[in-house]
Parts: structure tokens; sequence; C-alpha cells
């Protein structure tokens, strides 16, 4: 059964009354039960244009509920671009984009870590950059006349393990 | 005698894959005058660990500006993704002391020279170009009109947003990118949602969707009859342009649209030679848009 189909029945002891304050703890999602889901943030989306699995206004809406359980295996957590087309318009100041990042941040402490967060984060553990720049790139941006950037920093990795990241990623 | 001076900020994507932005926005600085300083010690903004722990990307991007303020100088950043994150970070710890206090203890743990005081500013380049710069000087500039082309503006999202950050422009009908492309001549093209988002934070998370938020606005430009967009972020770069023809292919489209950044186009306007702006590394070609320049107004000897 699908997430969305398993919809249709709530047992009031499965809901977790706490997740919305475990969320509130986080920064960026500390006005979520400022919501009357007014659902100016959906109509706003561009994501939720091309695709339905993601509604912000449902997702706030599962988590003032207490669906833990069902918002954290579900995919639609990593849908949001980021975009503050929501939080721009959202005329009770949940500032969306901002709790739609403290989600992510609660699935990833919660070991709920999608492929992509991982991939992003790894190169710049190792490196401090997304993109290594090799000597080659180097070489390439002399010949530009452009100034050579440092391939490698630690300090990336030391505020990795300051944070505990380096673990929830599998790294250190 | 340069008139400015910033710091500027590469970032990850630009130093590797957007060298066609950074050749351009170095020229166009020059010919405006202001002066950019480089620094080796800066790393990635923190921008892409944002999701997996915000302090994490919060000690980043406040590393980044500890390093500045050592210079004394305010960042230039030619990533609006990089622009967005370092400014929010900055805004937060000038004006919460508790964080400021805790960010710093912990920088303090990864390199006793790094602190933050709050004393700089982070501004993008487009920013700077519309803010510091100005269209009149702009447009005093140009030595080539590029009167002949319509051009679409594509702002992305970090650029303005969110405004209680960036407290610039118009986040609901943005004007400054279009009026830079008005300021070297071209028609700046108004298309159905222009203010849509490039899709390009999902490449990694959800490709499918991203590639659909990427072709919906494509697909509107192209309908605007647009000759090429002029954009100011390397992640929309790589959703519009070096991922262009993969959207042709999934969508059975053809588009063939030149993605330039802004920068590019107004240091064509003022009469920099297409390889100075790195014509040559973009990845949708732009040899047809050129000679549309080229047949339009002969360079003149």
């Amino acid at each position: 059964m699908s997430p969305e189909a398993a919809q249709s029945e709530i047992a009031i002891t499965d809901l977790n009354p706490d997740f919305k304050y475990e969320i509130a703890e986080i920064p960026g999602g500390e006005n979520i039960r400022y919501c009357f889901t007014c659902g100016t943030c959906t109509a706003s989306c561009p994501i939720r244009e091309v695709n339905d699995k993601f509604n912000p206004r449902k997702i706030i809406r599962m988590i003032i509920l207490g669906m833990k359980e069902k918002v954290l295996k579900n995919d639609f957590i990593w849908l949001c671009t980021g975009c503050y087309s929501c939080q721009e318009r959202c005329p009770q100041d949940v500032k969306i984009t901002d709790l739609m990042n403290a989600l992510k941040n609660y699935a990833v402490s919660h070991g709920v870590v999608h492929p992509g967060v991982a991939a992003q984060a790894a190169p710049i553990y190792d490196d401090g950059r997304i993109y290594a720049i090799e000597d080659f790139d180097n070489k390439k941006r002399e010949k530009m006349g452009l100034p050579r950037v440092k391939p490698k920093t630690e300090e990336a990795s030391k505020i990795f393990k300051a944070t505990g990241l380096d673990k929830l990623i599998k790294k250190g | 005698m340069a008139d400015k001076k910033y710091l500027l900020f590469l970032g990850c994507t630009i130093p590797a894959r957007g060298r066609n932005y950074e050749l351009s926005s170095r020229a166009v600085a020059e010919k405006c005058g202001i002066e950019f300083v480089d620094e080796e010690e800066f790393f990635c903004c923190g921008f892409p660990v944002k999701n997996a722990d915000w302090m994490a990307c919060t000690l980043m991007a406040a590393r980044n500006i500890a390093i500045a303020e050592k210079h004394g100088l305010d960042i230039c950043s030619l990533c609006s993704a990089c622009t967005g994150v370092m400014a929010e970070t900055n805004e937060h710890l000038k004006h919460d002391d508790k964080l400021r206090a805790e960010v710093n203890k912990k920088l303090a743990e990864i390199n006793p020279e790094y602190k933050v005081e709050g004393k700089i500013t982070v501004k993008h380049f487009a920013r700077i170009l519309s803010e510091e710069i100005g269209v009149e000087k702009i447009k005093e500039l140009v030595e080539k009109p590029l009167d002949m082309l319509k051009v679409a503006p594509h702002y992305g999202c970090h650029y303005l947003k969110p405004s209680e950050v960036h407290n610039w422009d118009n986040v609901e009908d943005p004007q400054t990118l279009d009026e830079i492309i008005s300021a070297t001549g071209a028609e700046s093209t108004q298309y159905t949602d222009k203010k849509f988002c490039c899709g390009g934070a999902l490449l990694a998370y959800d490709q499918d969707t991203a590639l659909t938020v990427g072709n919906h606005k494509l697909e509107y430009v192209k309908e605007a009859g647009a000759d090429a967009i002029a954009l100011i972020c390397p992640f929309c770069a790589v959703m519009y342009d070096d991922n262009q023809r993969t959207i042709e292919a999934k969508f059975e489209k053809e588009y063939k649209i030149p993605v330039l950044y802004l920068p590019q186009l107004v240091g064509l306007a003022m009469g920099l030679d297409a390889k100075t702006v790195g014509m040559n590394l973009n990845k949708v070609k732009t040899k047809e848009l050129l000679k549309k320049i080229e047949e339009a107004k002969p360079v003149e000897a």
C-alpha cells in the first residue's frame, strides 16, 4: 500500500502529538503552528504545478496531526526545491521554505537520509567543494587567465565533525 | 583605478562548470571600475548541506564571512544560492547575539582566527551592477547596442528571496534584470511564469520532476520568441544550458535557446569579444546568436 492509500484510515494511537513540537525546535520550523491551512503555499508552488505528490499544505497538516511515520517514509520530504515562493506569500508567516528545510534536517537526524543528501555532502567533507578541482582544472584556469583555486581544505570535515553530520552521512 | 572593491566569492560550481560566467563577470567588472580581490581560502558556501544540517550550513557560511571580515571587504557572489545562504547567515549572525556567540565558539575550535562580528555585507554581482553601477552607467559603457535581440530574463529564486533577507527589487514583479537587459539595447522579453524556479536543486533528488520544472520555462520562453535567456546563477545554467538537450529529448521538443549569463550579454554590448566573455564555453551553441549580432551591426574597424 502506498503512503497515500494509507491516508484513508488513521488510528489515533499511531499519531505522535510531539512531532510538531520537535519540528518547531529546529531552526526554520518555529512557526509551524501558525498555519491555518489556507493553501496559498500549494497554489504558489512550482513543484506542485508539475508533481501532485508535493503539497505543502498537506505536509504541514500531517505534521500538525502528528503523522510522523507517514511523513518520514514519504519521498515528498525531498521535493521542496527551496524557491521561497510560498514563504513570500504565506499570510501567517509560517516560513514554509525554512520549515521544509527543518523537516529535511529532522529526517536526516532520524536516519532518513536521501541518497542525494549524502551524494552532495560527501565531496564537501572530502575537499570543501561539491565539484573537485584537480590540477587539470587549475591548468585550464591558468590558460584562460583565471587565478588558481585551492583544491582542498580540511576545515569542512572539521565542521562536519563538530555538528555530527559526518556520522549522519556515514563519513568520518 | 577601481571605484569599488569586493572580495569575489566563486563557490563550487563556477570555477569547475561556469568559467564562462567567471570570465564575463571579471571582464564586465573591470569595464565598470569594480575591483575583485580573490581569496584562496573560501570554500563551499554551505547551501548544499543546508537540508542535512542547518548548523553545519551556518558554520560553513560563517567561516566564509569571517574570512571576508579579516579583509574588511564586502563579498560579491556570482552564484545566487551562495549569495542567498551567506546573506541569510550574515543577517542571522548580525541580529542574533546568542547564535553569533555559539557560532563564533564553534568556529574558533576549527580555526582560532575566525570570528564574525557582523561588519560586512554579501551581495550578488547583478545587484551590484544594478545598485552601485546603475543602468545609466551601463548604458554609457555600451559600444555595440544589442537592439536586434530579444532576451528573456530568468531571475531564479535566491537573488531576491527571502525578501526579508535581501530587501531588494520586487519579489512579485522583479525589474532589475529587465533593466540591465534593456540597458544593453536588447528587448527584455516578457513571458508566462517568468518567476518560475529552474528546478535545478531537485536534480539530485528527483530528476523527472526537476527536468519537468526546467521544461516548463523553456516552453514559455520559446513561445515568447526570445533569442536567448539571460540568467545569474550557475545552478540555473546547469538546468537550462547543460540539460537543455536532455530536456529536449525527454519531452520531444526542439528549443535550441542559447543560455547566457547576464554579464556575457552585458560584455558583448560593451564591445568585449565573444571569447573574452567565454561564449565558446556555453553548451547550447551561440554561433547563430553571435551571427545575428554581427549581421545587424557590422563591426567597424
